[in-house]
């Protein structure tokens, strides 16, 4: 239909990479595009990148808020500090046990919430609208409606589980306590997991699933022969969205137990040190610290599920 | 077949509409339970008879200073983040997505860096610098860090939806005798017009979920939002929390939220969707 008289729409982008890069064109448009991302990419930068070198620079010396001139350049003492501290070693299990039951939790369930919503005829609008008030909701609130829920004074939950006494505290040992956080966790954020996996489940094709009916193929086999393969990356997308987010978890922490019975996750670790204790040189080196192993965690996913990265950022 | 199939659906349907609202009525009715009640220890879904408070929750909350103060913060710094975010996103997504300009690549790839950043690692040095800086506990002080984390977002959407859009109807306006302002604010402006508004809600979703700034760069009520409010909030005896004025401050800051979802809700489904996964 439209024929394309653009010169920079998208099929002329590509066709446009042949010419020589030094027209007067290619030029005014070089500048322009950079001083148009310039604003964005200066703050993003200013507020990340900055403060994380700072933080690099000001792990090197032995320097806390209670006595700020008496700093002093230590080396590399801070992270020998903080690697031997058995604390770090127990927090970090920690967050990766969390973030290993939420994201397979979510996965499941959220495939589960997809199908559902990929194939109901009736109030979509309002599935939809159900749908979005978890994702929308405070972490803080979902934080305190939990605790509320498990407490054993004014909850619900020991009197709904018969199998529990009325009595029993959750947050009185690691297990139980844990239990609670993820639930929270899972509870808010199920239902965006299951919103990316249904716009990957409407990019399968109907006619595929179709044709592997007409061959006989169970429910079974054309969910793992055709539905799921189909979704690879929208799935991988997704759980490398959420793994990241999961391992960063703090809010649901700091609200329901306060850190209290081993239930602390490395950036509470990071925040106690820093904003509790003032302890700036090695809050400095546990915050670079913690900024590395995402970037290892998000290596690692990246390169086992061989995510497609170029689909995340949608260049085609 | 057919007729399980039905079923299926049906339960599943049943199930997520349990799995999303029954937290949301446990609040509601936990805000309602009296606060005699809560110290008593008033174990259950619903108020008993004799501890339900009404309305008297909400009376104290709303009429209670910091709260109010606290709702007062996040709506404005809510507010400026978003519509400062998306300007500079839009300015941004425009270039990624009709431009060839060098750097195209490193931007994308900042984006996508900051949007997976532990937003941890950061109290620490932005505390310091904050400070030097004298914005520690004031509203540019949370509103500079809200727009860079909200900014990879929004350019995402925004330039996944800069691309569906026919750019040439600009020129065929400009054909049809239209000036160029005319043909840009009366073709390209509604059509662009959702896309923004979509980057615009979810901005606002992020800012007013914040907690790890709300907490660690402010310190009075002069910059503290909602969610550090009411995680601070204890009450007159600090040993017994107060449960029940708790789930109506959580009620209430929730409101905005619900209202947004139920008014725009075909929209943040679109967007969410369009940003992440687009193959």
């Amino acid at each position: 239909m439209s024929t394309v008289t653009a010169p920079a729409t998208k099929d002329g982008v590509n066709e446009k990479k042949a010419v020589p890069p030094d027209s007067d064109r290619m030029k005014a448009e070089n500048r322009l595009g950079q001083r148009l991302v310039a604003p964005a990419l200066a703050l993003m930068l200013l507020v990340t990148a900055f403060p994380m070198l700072r933080s690099l620079y000001l792990s090197l010396f032995d320097y806390s808020l209670t006595a700020p001139d008496e700093r002093e350049f230590v080396g590399l003492q801070n992270y020998i500090t903080a690697l031997s501290d058995s604390a770090l070693w127990l927090t970090t299990l920690n967050t990766v046990f969390i973030m290993v039951v939420t994201v397979a939790f979510e996965l499941v369930i959220g495939f589960a919430f997809a199908l559902v919503m990929h194939r109901v005829v009736f109030a979509r609008g309002l599935i939809r609208t159900s749908i979005l008030i978890p994702y929308g909701i405070i972490t803080v609130v979902s934080g305190f409606a939990w605790q509320f829920a498990f407490s054993n004074t004014n909850g619900f939950v020991n009197s709904w589980l018969p199998f529990l006494d009325s009595t029993f505290n959750w947050f009185g040992q690691y297990g139980s306590a844990i239990a609670a956080i993820m639930v929270s966790e899972i509870w808010k954020t199920t239902p965006f997991m299951s919103l990316l996996l249904l716009a990957g489940l409407a990019q399968v094709s109907e006619d595929m699933v179709e044709a592997a009916k007409v061959d006989g193929a169970t429910w079974l086999q054309r969910m793992t022969k055709v539905v799921l393969p189909n979704m690879r990356a929208a799935i991988m997308v997704a759980v490398l969205f959420r793994a990241l987010d999961a391992y960063r978890v703090f809010d649901n922490i700091f609200v329901m137990t306060n850190g209290a019975v081993g239930t602390r996750s490395v950036s509470f670790l990071t925040y106690q040190q820093v904003v509790e204790q003032f302890q700036f040189g090695i809050g400095s080196a546990l915050s670079v610290l913690l900024f590395l192993s995402v970037l290892l965690i998000a290596f690692l996913i990246v390169k086992l599920f061989k995510v497609d990265l170029a689909s995340a950022r949608q260049e085609k | 077949m057919r007729g399980t199939n039905k079923v299926g659906i049906g339960v599943g349907f049943i199930l997520i509409m349990v799995w999303c609202l029954l937290p949301v009525a446990w609040i509601i009715s936990l805000s309602f339970k009296s606060q005699e009640a809560i110290t008593a220890g008033s174990p259950g879904f619903l108020p008993t008879s004799g501890g339900s408070a009404g309305f008297q929750n909400y009376v104290d909350v709303l009429n209670d200073e910091q709260f109010r103060r606290a709702i007062f913060n996040s709506i404005g710094i809510c507010l400026i983040a978003t519509a400062l975010s998306v300007i500079l996103a839009t300015l941004a997504a425009y270039a990624i997505a009709r431009l060839e300009f060098k750097g195209k690549r490193f931007v994308l790839t900042t984006a996508l860096a900051i949007a997976m950043f532990p937003v941890v690692s950061l109290v620490s040095p932005l505390f310091d610098m904050w400070r030097t800086l004298g914005i520690y506990d004031t509203w540019i002080g949370l509103i500079i860090p809200y727009m860079s984390f909200t900014l990879p977002l929004a350019i995402w959407t925004l330039s996944a939806f800069f691309r569906e859009i026919p750019w040439e109807m600009e020129q065929a306006a400009q054909v049809d005798g239209a000036t160029s302002w005319q043909a840009f604010r009366k073709v390209i402006v509604p059509l662009a017009a959702p896309g923004v508004f979509t980057a615009a809600i979810l901005t606002f979703f992020f800012a007013w979920n914040d907690f790890v700034f709300g907490i660690s760069l402010t310190s009075t009520e002069a910059a503290r939002p909602i969610p550090a409010a009411l995680s601070f909030f204890v009450g007159a005896d600090p040993f017994n929390r107060p449960a029940s004025l708790l789930a109506a401050g959580a009620v209430v800051s929730t409101i905005p939220i619900i209202l947004i979802v139920l008014v725009f809700q075909r929209k943040i489904v679109a967007g969410l969707t369009s940003g992440a996964v687009k193959g």
